[in-house]
């Protein structure tokens, strides 16, 4: 095809769901199709209750390449994880 | 109870079996037909779409045809209805027989036969006896939606480049004279009309022509301005050459292995 439509990413909000998750992605004209289209590619066995389409090229994301500087320096931090506090008996089962 | 008043019951149930195969069939045949696209369709998006579609009117057949089997009492079922009966048995509409051909019929025709569709399904929620009442209520959903997909898509293409608004004309005025056939009645739709079971065909006729004509309007596509009514006869069980080569695929396998289950 020479004229491509747009990619979009779809999120679903399923039936006990609190937020939308990333279920995939899929091609369309326009915003309205891209959700008529994700109810039939996505939600044929009654996955969601609302559907989130967003053009593929609008999202911002950090390069892969980066991973070591974005990610590494969390790694030697265990004091970050909150699993150094004693928990007073009176405040029972966290 | 009377004699009368027995043989008016078995009247009734007569054209209940003849009126549940002709909208049995036509759901069954249009679905097989869109399940022609399974695998071919123009791009990915359209095809589970369609496959959908097909998947919704399939089984509202199963629904149709198993109470058509019921009522009839031979102990045919859904299944032997649709695998056993020869084109001459068959009561759908002419309309829905037709090759798929393209895009652009596959489209129009399902937004013609939809706006017909919905409303009649409509009617049916009203229906006097409870079984087709509660059929009708669980495909009302659905053909709500396919009417959604089929008009948005009819004005998407119709009002789209040039090549897709001929096309979509082309489709308009190839489908247009079968369309009347919707419409059509006999003593079985005069049956179940006059015990309050469905709506008289042609009292839906105003109605789908408005839908149809503000669709076409928003789609800049042109009503033709010839009959309706010209190809009759599915109904009674005079069909097209189309539709025994679409029987001799779908039955195929029951017809050489019968009773071959999976």
């Amino acid at each position: 095809m020479s004229q491509e439509w747009p990619l979009w990413e779809i999120f679903i909000r399923g039936q006990h769901g609190m937020s939308h998750r990333h279920v995939g992605s899929l091609h369309a004209p326009d915003a309205e199709m891209a959700i008529r289209n994700a109810r039939d590619v996505y939600t044929r066995r009654k996955e969601g209750v609302s559907i989130w389409a967003v053009r593929s090229t609008d999202i911002a994301a950090s390069s892969p390449s980066e991973k070591g500087p974005l990610f590494d320096p969390a790694d030697s931090k265990v004091y970050r994880h909150p699993t150094f506090y004693d928990i007073p008996d009176d405040v029972g089962h966290m | 109870m009377t004699q009368t008043a027995d043989v008016t019951a078995s009247a009734l149930d007569e054209a209940l079996v003849q009126w549940l195969l002709r909208i049995g069939d036509t759901s069954l045949i249009l679905g097989h037909r869109v399940s022609e696209w399974c695998g071919h369709a123009p791009v990915l998006e359209e095809d589970i779409a369609l496959a959908n579609t097909a998947l919704d009117l399939i089984g509202h057949t199963q629904m149709w045809l198993g109470l058509a089997g019921q009522i009839e009492g031979k102990g045919r079922d859904a299944d032997a209805l649709v695998y056993r009966r020869d084109a001459m048995h068959y009561r759908n509409l002419k309309l829905v027989e037709l090759p798929n051909d393209d895009m652009a019929i596959t489209v129009m025709r399902l937004f013609l036969f939809d706006v017909f569709h919905q409303a009649l399904i409509e009617g049916l929620t009203q229906s006097k006896d409870p079984r087709i009442a509660e059929i009708a209520a669980k495909a009302l959903k659905e053909v709500t939606y396919h009417l959604e997909r089929s008009s948005d898509l009819v004005v998407r293409l119709g009002d789209g480049t040039q090549q897709s608004h001929d096309r979509m004309q082309a489709a308009l005025e190839h489908l247009w004279p079968y369309c009347g056939e919707m419409f059509w009645s006999d003593a079985v739709d005069e049956t179940l009309a006059d015990a309050g079971l469905a709506p008289h065909p042609d009292r839906l006729r105003e109605g789908w022509l408005a839908t149809v004509q503000d669709i076409l309007t928003e789609a800049t596509l042109k009503a033709p301005e010839g009959r309706l009514d010209v190809h009759l006869g599915g109904k009674v069980g005079r069909h097209t050459e189309h539709l025994g080569f679409l029987l001799a695929e779908m039955q195929f396998l029951q017809r050489a292995y019968p009773d071959a289950d999976w």
